[in-house]
């Protein structure tokens, strides 16, 4: 059983060869572009819904800030499709694999960091030392910064991937127990089966709000360091 | 790269590179009515021609890419209308679904004649 658990986190393979980047691939063509002005009914709710989220998440950057807009966008649509997508039955989720948001994570964090590094050298360090702390707290409290600071990839990549594993994992269990009590007592395999339904509208909440934490935690960092 | 039915089908259903002379009159069918299995349409293929057609289609990933491009842009007529619905996109996600039931298929497998899950 715990085989057949885990079994549908497994990366799909055609005869060996990785399928998961045909699966990352898939989310870009539910979402057009068109060169036209006005679009169809699909394209125009996307270029509205993305046109919200943009302006919601830069507006506290400064123009430098505001370079990485193109990424922050592309990153919050990017996970919100894969999450979605995910919810769907025998579906495979590229955010369930701990090594894609580690690969989306650490770059990101790596790149507002040394920017931050380079260009306000005094403010980034700076950082390390928040203001007003006693003198004899001052070695240990640099460490702990350090260690916090370098602890944010990892937690934005463990982060989603707990995150929607944890879901998908719940809703496999609660659907595989609905079942089994289906043919034993059927009122509490309806009770179950609302709390699957209950499930499903989180899951979709999840979804969505993971996508958005960790493109926030992103800007965040940006906005630190810029 | 596995290839499902449905690629195939696609490539060679909308396939109107060689417009077959069978459709231009029956005074020319004496000359041009042989047309090649590779290129028919696949509602034109006979029964005992079918594993032939499959093992003949073009399998190269330049092929494989003018099969999905032909597929989208047939597709593509449910999306871009004035007032399109929530439908164009739920063919996708259904093709979706099965595509990735393919996969998941192998694991399933032995999960429909056990007792205790």
């Amino acid at each position: 059983m715990n085989e057949n658990l885990f079994a549908s986190f497994a990366a799909p393979t055609i005869l060996g060869l990785p399928a998961a980047v045909l699966i990352i691939l898939f989310p870009p063509l539910l979402v057009p572009t068109s060169k036209h002005l006005i679009n169809n009914r699909l394209t125009t709710t996307q270029q509205w819904l993305i046109q919200l989220t943009s302006k919601q998440m830069m507006t506290m950057h400064n123009t430098k800030g505001r370079t990485w807009s193109l990424m922050l966008v592309s990153l919050i649509i990017f996970i919100t499709t894969t999450n979605l997508l995910g919810l769907l039955p025998h579906s495979f989720t590229p955010t369930t694999q701990l090594s894609m948001n580690l690969a989306m994570a650490i770059p990101l964090w790596a790149g507002a960091v040394v920017m931050g590094f380079r260009f306000k050298t005094k403010n980034a360090l700076a950082h390390f030392l928040p203001q007003g702390t006693p003198t004899p707290l001052i070695p240990m409290l640099i460490i702990i910064e350090t260690i916090s600071l370098l602890i944010q990839p990892m937690a934005l990549a463990v982060r989603l991937t707990a995150n929607i594993t944890a879901g998908h994992l719940l809703m496999h269990l609660i659907g595989s127990a609905t079942l089994a009590l289906s043919t034993i007592n059927l009122p509490s395999a309806l009770i179950i089966f609302t709390i699957l339904i209950l499930l499903t509208i989180l899951e979709i909440a999840v979804a969505l709000i993971q996508a958005y934490v960790f493109t926030l935690l992103v800007s965040l960092y940006l906005h630190d360091n810029t | 790269m596995l290839l499902t039915a449905e690629d195939t089908k696609t490539a060679t259903k909308i396939s109107r590179l060689k417009k077959t002379e069978e459709h231009s009159g029956h005074q020319d069918s004496k000359i041009a009515s042989v047309v090649p299995v590779k290129d028919k349409k696949l509602l034109e293929v006979k029964l005992g021609e079918l594993p032939s057609w499959i093992l003949m289609g073009d399998f190269s990933p330049s092929g494989i890419f003018g099969a999905f491009q032909r597929g989208y842009y047939r597709y593509y007529k449910y999306i871009n209308v004035k007032k399109g619905s929530i439908s164009g996109v739920t063919m996708v996600l259904a093709c979706y679904v099965l595509f990735s039931y393919s996969f998941s298929y192998k694991h399933l497998k032995h999960e429909w004649l056990r007792k205790y899950h």
